[in-house]
């Protein structure tokens, strides 16, 4: 056992608004640059919908992620080894810019400056990088709340095998039915683009998993960006440079959350320590299709176990990192009440990104002009929890995101946290007194009380310090090991950064 | 032509620029490494740049292989050559590969001259680097053509004048006499050599070869001396 910790951040779908205030204070932070203006390290999707860039899921197109081969045995879709050499001129499955889309801004000084005229000045639309006037067809979330839908919403992968009656259900305008997918780098414990750069230059760190890129190694073969199956390595067309989510380990590093986790007015984020067993990745990424989800969750370790510690000790973490792993809120959600899942798990790249899936109304016909609940009338509570059909988002297509097409997994979580909400409910209503049946109802599905409590204070009313649980880096402990302070005295920050500008 | 010049562009042109593409390469890689790269394009435009990448590259990366061939093993080009019909099958072969880089060349510089979004991260360094390589294979597809036949010129007059260069016992007179674009082709390699560090062309050092060799996989401590198990 090779314990190593990793950062991992959970995203609560059910609560998630789809405000893109996470996009927004990335973007201020990290991406606000020529070059880096169509990037958005994280982003937030409604979906249904084909997500950015355009159709990112469809690895026939891309060839993100790793292929199986046979029991053991995986390879990157998009190449082998000599191919990458040989694909380096010219990348064959390379994203446009246009998959993404034509970063602009407005002429706005055409306002000001435009000579006299009959007519109003208009602040016109230029392009970011040429600043010639360009005309826009797509930017980000245009298919925000299932706008465009003809165009994006149907051709969601995840919609696919769903049967003709149910996908034409959801297109009904009084049964439509979207949720929202934020997006970061997953910082996968099987990363695509690490594999796929030639040049080394993509490493996970050992101390905490962030994935990142070293830019100075970076040559711009970008194959890193195909490579990636989530489509979040971008490449800098300015500087030459690929670039991706650094998971805030500048304000990690200082006790700080994630811009993006920091700024959610849901609160839908959770950041904690997992510890996991890197000498199983290799195995856990290369079972069949229906084994991935659980060779992935068992990767992670438990850091109340007493062998799990003493391997970690040997590893070097240290016991404030332990400490912060065993209070982890998401380990709690992923592997203690089971409830969260990693995004697309087919891709095999270990996604170290975890989302609880989002619960849906119930399926309503319209008769007569009044709309009608697809339900009995009788025990109005249980509908759904014995009914996960009638909700309206499908769990099939649940199960195509997040648990490879397998839709007990979706329904013991969906049974779960609809168990929490009649629980609560019922205590509520009832003067804090629970009847028999809403016990029942708990332990069918495999919950007792003081768990459905916990699920319920750590979902609905966590304090930041309960939702982010971050562990004490040491910076100023390792920087002193690696540069003599002494050495830059007076200077501001530690040695030299070369400006990142173009190459010439 | 003047023994000055012939002195000035065949010795003192190859060492001076030999010298700077080794230091400046190294310095570059020292103190700039942010600098290096391959500056792709393609995210911007990707379909005139298969056009002209592909031949380009690949025509470049042959043509290259057969000069360096020719540089150290020219008993044996000799040999082959002295069949006529082998003769041609290699000058063939070679103008062929030349035109073919040639045309990537041009279908590179149109586009980069005619998409407004490549020319916006395009320097002028990028122009002195289209300009000598253009200088470069043009005079190299004269020689071939025009003066029958360049792999007897390769063999006979610039190996012994390179190898004069290597064993630091320059020779300038071997080519002083010869056709003026013959000497065009030499100097402008040199002239190559001497702007190659200071250009993106740095990124042929950067050839990632070992990437065949290395695990998929990458992890690195940011803490010194802790044991990436």
């Amino acid at each position: 056992m090779r314990v190593r910790a990793q950062m991992s951040m959970m995203f609560h779908l059910d609560k998630c608004i789809g405000c893109h205030t996470c996009s927004v204070a990335c973007k201020n932070l990290w991406t606000d640059r020529d070059g880096a203006e169509y990037m958005w390290w994280n982003n937030v999707e409604t979906r249904p919908g084909t997500g950015y860039p355009t159709g990112w899921e469809d690895q026939d197109h891309y060839k993100g992620g790793w292929k199986f081969i046979e029991e053991g045995k995986i390879t990157l879709r998009l190449q082998n080894k000599p191919e990458a050499l040989a694909n380096l001129f010219f990348n064959p499955v390379l994203p446009q810019l246009e998959d993404y889309y034509d970063p602009y801004t407005h002429k706005y000084s055409n306002l000001f400056d435009a000579p006299a005229s009959d007519e109003q000045p208009t602040a016109i639309p230029i392009s970011l990088i040429t600043g010639e006037p360009i005309g826009i067809s797509s930017s980000p979330n245009w298919d925000d709340d299932l706008g465009g839908s003809e165009l994006y919403a149907r051709n969601d992968l995840s919609l696919d095998g769903l049967d003709p009656g149910v996908r034409e259900q959801m297109e009904e305008i009084e049964r439509v039915v979207f949720n929202y997918l934020p997006r970061i780098c997953n910082h996968c414990l099987n990363p695509a683009c690490v594999g796929a750069c030639p040049s080394k230059a993509i490493y996970k760190r050992a101390e905490d998993g962030i994935v990142l890129v070293n830019e100075d190694k970076c040559r711009a073969w970008r194959m890193c960006v195909s490579a990636c199956p989530y489509k979040k390595v971008y490449y800098n067309w300015s500087t030459g440079k690929s670039e991706k989510c650094i998971l805030c380990f500048p304000r990690m590093e200082v006790g700080e959350s994630p811009a993006c986790a920091h700024s959610c007015v849901g609160r839908i984020r959770y950041m904690g320590v997992l510890l996991y067993d890197a000498d199983v990745i290799e195995s856990a990424a290369s079972v069949p299709d229906d084994q991935l989800l659980a060779a992935q969750l068992d990767a992670i370790l438990d850091p109340s176990d007493p062998a799990v510690i003493a391997a970690a000790r040997d590893a070097g973490i240290g016991e404030d990192w332990l400490d912060v792993a065993r209070r982890s809120p998401v380990y709690q959600f992923v592997k203690v009440w089971g409830i969260a899942l990693p995004l697309h798990p087919e891709f095999r790249t270990m996604a170290m990104m975890f989302y609880v899936p989002p619960l849906s109304p119930v399926v309503s016909t319209i008769e007569n002009k009044v709309v009608k609940l697809d339900i009995s009338n009788k025990l109005e509570d249980f509908e759904l929890f014995d009914h996960l059909d009638k909700a309206r988002l499908p769990v099939q297509y649940l199960a195509n995101l997040f648990s490879v097409g397998n839709e007990a997994v979706i329904r013991q979580i969906l049974r779960k946290m609809y168990a929490v909400r009649i629980y609560k409910r019922h205590q509520s209503l009832n003067g804090g007194v629970v009847d028999d049946a809403t016990r029942k109802l708990l332990a069918s599905a495999d919950l007792n009380e003081n768990e459905a409590e916990a699920i319920y204070k750590l979902t609905t009313v966590p304090t930041i310090d309960e939702r982010f649980v971050l562990p004490p880096y040491h910076r100023e402990v390792t920087i002193e090991q690696l540069n003599d302070p002494l050495a830059y005295k007076g200077a501001v920050g530690m040695g030299y950064i070369e400006e990142p500008r173009r190459g010439w | 032509m003047s023994e000055t010049l012939s002195v000035m562009l065949f010795v003192v042109l190859p060492y001076a620029a030999l010298a700077l593409a080794i230091i400046v390469s190294v310095l570059r890689w020292r103190e700039a490494p942010f600098s290096i790269s391959s500056l792709s394009t393609q995210l911007l435009e990707s379909r005139k740049l298969f056009w002209g990448s592909i031949p380009f590259h690949w025509g470049i990366i042959f043509i290259l292989t057969g000069h360096i061939f020719v540089l150290f093993l020219p008993s044996t080009v000799d040999w082959w050559n002295g069949v006529p019909l082998r003769l041609y099958a290699l000058e063939i072969t070679g103008v062929a590969l030349a035109l073919w880089a040639l045309f990537g060349m041009v279908v590179l510089t149109y586009r980069r001259l005619s998409n407004s979004k490549v020319r916006r991260v395009t320097t002028p360094m990028d122009y002195v680097v289209l300009t000598i390589l253009f200088v470069q294979i043009i005079s190299g597809l004269w020689v071939a053509i025009g003066l029958r036949f360049g792999a007897a010129w390769a063999t006979g007059v610039v190996v012994p004048y390179i190898w004069s260069l290597v064993v630091l016992q320059p020779k300038p007179e071997l080519i002083s006499p010869f056709p003026l674009v013959l000497q065009i082709h030499v100097v402008a390699f040199w002239v190559f050599l001497a702007v190659f560090p200071f250009t993106r062309l740095v990124h042929i050092l950067t050839y990632p070869v070992m990437y065949v060799t290395k695990p998929w996989q990458k992890v690195v401590a940011n803490v010194p001396n802790t044991k990436v198990r």
